[in-house]
């Protein structure tokens, strides 16, 4: 149809950027603005600070306690949740599998409910009076009293992950089952006829097969893992004494609760940076690896 | 041959195996919230696992009736918002991802470029300024201090589903269309929309689950209970009936029951775009 006339494109693209840019660029750099400053949101924004927040942030203790939660919280999505998931892609993805429909449905489900709804379920899953915890310690040590595993600085953060891995596992599973499903079944019957293990064709045709799936729900987890808020809020907003604490829930505290706006931009721009940084690197070595 | 027919009936044991005790896990909450809303405390305490005997209904009565909390009123503010966030996203993304897939002009692959920086910019980053934005620009506590910014961080995402679809629509059809008398917006709206039912679907019910399960922009956005969505009706119901834990438990069951339907009858779509386009991107 030839060139556009200035007024179609700006009737078709005006809207979108014009909200694209007033809700995420503007916000995003407005923040990086604020991390000079000491402002409480109200008033002019007039105490400049320099780098003093950045300094702030690299000796807050809380935010050493917080990165290292989400460090945690990465390291046990890829070495729990994603081979989880994969071992029930490998199951369910096969069709003659009876009941793999049913499956793939119910282990998806928990990854539709709302983080909220999940936190506070699994609150009461914990709760030393009456949950499931209580139960199952009831059955084991009759005479001893359930532990509060959010209320204990030691085991709150592992609570926590249970429930992370419960909620997302499904999704990593499915982009797994999407990916099996571009891999040539012929390839997997011809080792299996050459008598290849099932071990073997997993490390030599379906893993390479699955590259770009693997990729991305490495990508999805671990950026996933640094921005963690509603299901740690809905749990007990990162207390006892911060010990469920991530980067987003001190963030939050800092900045709306405290209304510390200037510190507070200065984390929202170091997450974004982690972020950031984890991207760069990740495409890199996929490059190099490719 | 017998030995491989043995070996591949444990196999398909150990694969069952493995299904059910993930089943279960998955289970156990769930039935836990359903039936803890049909206990007394009493009751709760006691058994916290076992079927409720007898059956106290009063707890879900209750909760549907309006005697507590006000479910009906923050289902329908999460229906209002969630089909608002749809309507900007779909008809806002329609629009540029068709002049992004199918126009050729200079600054094209550029501002593509500019969109797909929202993937990199997670809500987090930027919900201190929103906030001092939405207060100068006299919207927080409105239903489309929500919706605006939701729909706006969805953008990205969408945009890239929207725009790879697009391009896939064949160029003779543009011709015809053209030969036809359509301009371009004759051809999005008889030819490309029509033909994008399937990914419009896609893009429409992840941005509502998205939605319908966001806590983070309304907690910002809004301060009277009467505009309070689900997940924030749970939070703020949570604090007032502290131990009531069967009430609570009741008032998870219900609110978690639409989006269950939800997933149930759009289960294709919500996999296919969360899957399909990502995987392809």
């Amino acid at each position: 149809m030839g060139k556009a006339s200035f007024l179609t494109l700006a009737v078709l693209l005006g809207p979108a950027l014009i909200l694209f840019t007033a809700f995420v660029i503007i916000p995003v750099f407005e923040a990086a603005a604020f991390s000079f400053y000491k402002w409480n949101g109200l008033g002019p924004m007039v105490d400049f600070r320099g780098l003093q927040n950045y300094a702030q942030f690299l000796k807050d203790l809380i935010v050493h306690k917080a990165l290292l939660h989400n460090l945690l919280i990465a390291v046990v999505s890829l070495a729990v949740e994603l081979p989880l998931a994969m071992l029930l892609a490998l199951i369910v993805s096969d069709r003659s599998f009876k009941g793999s429909i049913f499956f793939r449905t119910f282990f998806f489900l928990p990854y539709v409910l709302s983080e909220v709804i999940t936190g506070v379920l699994w609150q009461f899953i914990y709760h030393p009076q009456y949950g499931l915890v209580k139960a199952v310690w009831a059955f084991l040590f009759p005479q001893a009293v359930a532990p509060a595993l959010l209320g204990n600085t030691s085991t709150v953060i592992w609570a926590i992950l249970v429930v992370v891995v419960w909620k997302y596992f499904g999704f990593h599973m499915t982009i797994y089952i999407a990916g099996l499903q571009d891999i040539p079944q012929e390839q997997i019957e011809a080792a299996k006829i050459d008598g290849a293990s099932r071990w073997r064709t997993f490390w030599s045709i379906i893993l390479p097969g699955m590259r770009t799936s693997v990729q991305l729900s490495v990508f999805f987890s671990i950026i996933g893992s640094f921005q963690l808020f509603d299901i740690v809020w809905a749990m007990g907003k990162g207390d006892p004494v911060n010990a469920g604490e991530t980067i987003v829930t001190y963030m939050y505290k800092i900045g709306l609760q405290r209304f510390n706006i200037g510190y507070g931009g200065t984390i929202a721009v170091c997450i974004f940076f982690i972020c950031l940084v984890f991207n760069v690197f990740y495409q890199k070595l996929l490059v190099r690896e490719d | 041959m017998k030995s491989l027919k043995v070996e591949s009936a444990l196999m398909a044991v150990v694969k069952y195996f493995v299904c059910a005790i993930m089943l279960v896990v998955i289970a156990v909450p769930l039935y836990i919230s359903v039936m803890g809303g049909f206990k007394s405390t009493g009751q709760l305490r006691a058994e916290p696992m076992g079927v409720p005997d007898p059956f106290y209904a009063k707890q879900y009565v209750d909760l549907l009736t309006g005697a507590q909390g006000s479910f009906w009123r923050e289902l329908g503010n999460s229906v209002v918002i969630g089909l608002g966030t749809v309507a900007v996203v779909i008809a806002v993304g329609t629009f540029a991802a068709y002049a992004l897939a199918r126009i050729p002009f200079k600054l094209n692959s550029l501002l593509y470029g500019y969109f797909q920086l929202g993937l990199l910019f997670p809500l987090a980053v930027a919900i201190l300024p929103l906030y001092l934005q939405l207060r100068t620009f006299k919207l927080l506590d409105t239903r489309i201090g929500v919706i605006l910014p939701q729909a706006a961080f969805q953008l990205a995402m969408m945009l890239m589903l929207l725009r790879g679809f697009f391009k896939g629509i064949p160029d003779e059809l543009e011709e015809a269309a053209a030969i036809d008398g359509y301009g371009r917006f004759g051809f999005l709206f008889r030819i490309v929309v029509p033909l994008s039912t399937p990914i419009l679907a896609t893009v429409g019910v992840i941005t509502l689950v998205t939605s319908w399960n966001n806590f983070f922009t309304p907690l910002l956005v809004f301060n009277s209970l009467k505009k309070f969505t689900l997940p924030m009706g749970v939070m703020d119901f949570m604090g007032q009936h502290a131990s009531d834990w069967n009430m609570i438990l009741a008032f998870l069951t219900l609110a978690m029951v639409p989006a269950v339907i939800l997933y149930v009858f759009c289960q294709k779509y919500i996999v296919a775009g969360l899957t399909g386009g990502a995987v392809k991107g």
